[in-house]
């Protein structure tokens, strides 16, 4: 499938996930049950796309071992709790791995 | 001045400081993609046509990564499954709109917009106040093509020795991080993101997101319902 294939199809999936409950729905058929669920979405997917890509190394196996990234990712997490701000999130986490890999030399 | 164009400049105002944060993660996203060998054309095309950070951030991962087609969409379909939920919580505000205007309001539900005009909406009782979510929508759609081009512009300047693609977690990582409070996302949290990391070579397919997320987000349907007979 060509690139702009499946850029077109992401494109109507997405599209899709916002529309359909505002085409779809009639109010109260989302009960609060159901809400309380989705709340999660967030928790149970993006741990998914973060683990892999902090705790693997290129060829897909564990590296726990003298890993930048596992401490810079700790770092962005505590500064995250503490400041609440999604900039000083991203940056501590990437100032302090760039330290890593270019002062310490790992 | 009218009163639509009033409602829609409120929507205006009331995303702008939600823009901060965009600003870097547009520009991200078109260092990277431009580094993953995207093109300046597929690149726009992806902030245009699918117009939504996440989804586009996972789409360039798995796309380098060698995913097939349907295991990217699904993910697409997954990371965006949030959605589902916004819609559900703004479509009693919605429900007497023109079809043309689900439309349009639908392709502009981003997470900041939905943020701002949840809250007005609730409040407002004009009949014009879905302008709201189109003005703060339409903000965030502006912020996203021109910070997206000014990464594709950057990408091909900066060196990849940077590592730039640690962004990605990163990003991921900022969006979550006031989750990181509360027990039961902490544990599904620990839950989905063991599942990804140890699945990663052995769940075939490359649908190691799409199966931890699943997953974990039964363990939070089983921890909440736990949670919830306890308090009775």
């Amino acid at each position: 499938m060509s690139s702009w294939i499946l850029i077109i199809y992401c494109g109507l999936i997405t599209f899709l996930t916002r529309f359909s409950m505002i085409a779809l729905l009639k109010k109260e058929m989302f009960n609060n049950r159901v809400r309380e669920v989705l709340s999660y979405v967030p928790s149970a997917i993006f741990p998914a796309i973060i683990f892999p890509l902090v705790f693997l190394d290129n060829s897909g196996s564990l590296d726990l071992q003298n890993n930048p990234k596992i401490i810079a990712a700790i770092i962005a997490t505590i500064i995250g709790i503490l400041s609440k701000n999604i900039l000083a999130t991203i940056f501590s986490g990437l100032i302090s791995y760039w330290m890593f890999i270019f002062l310490l030399g790992y | 001045m009218n009163n639509k164009f009033k409602i829609f400049l409120k929507g205006i105002t009331d995303v702008s400081p939600l823009m901060i944060p965009v600003v870097p993660f547009g520009i991200i996203f078109g260092v990277l993609a431009i580094e993953l060998g995207f093109n300046t054309y597929t690149t726009m095309g992806m902030s245009i046509i699918i117009f939504g950070g996440a989804s586009q951030i996972i789409f360039l991962q798995l796309f380098s990564a060698g995913a097939s087609s349907l295991v990217i969409l699904s993910s697409v379909g997954a990371v965006n499954s949030r959605h589902l939920l916004y819609g559900a919580v703004l479509s009693e505000h919605l429900s007497d709109l023109k079809l043309t205007w689900k439309i349009i309001i639908s392709y502009f539900l981003v997470d900041q917009a939905f943020a701002v005009s949840n809250n007005y909406l609730k409040k407002s009782k004009d009949i014009n106040k879905y302008f709201h979510l189109f003005g703060a929508g339409a903000t965030c759609w502006t912020i996203w093509q021109i910070t997206t081009f000014l990464g594709i512009i950057l990408g091909s300047v900066l060196p990849e020795k940077l590592g730039l693609t640690f962004a990605i977690p990163l990003t991921f990582l900022a969006l979550l991080v006031n989750d990181f409070r509360r027990l039961i996302n902490l544990i599904v949290i620990i839950i989905s993101g063991s599942i990804a990391t140890l699945g990663y070579q052995i769940i075939p397919f490359k649908a190691y997101v799409i199966v931890a997320a699943l997953v974990s987000l039964f363990a939070a349907f089983i921890l909440t319902e736990f949670k919830s007979m306890k308090n009775e």
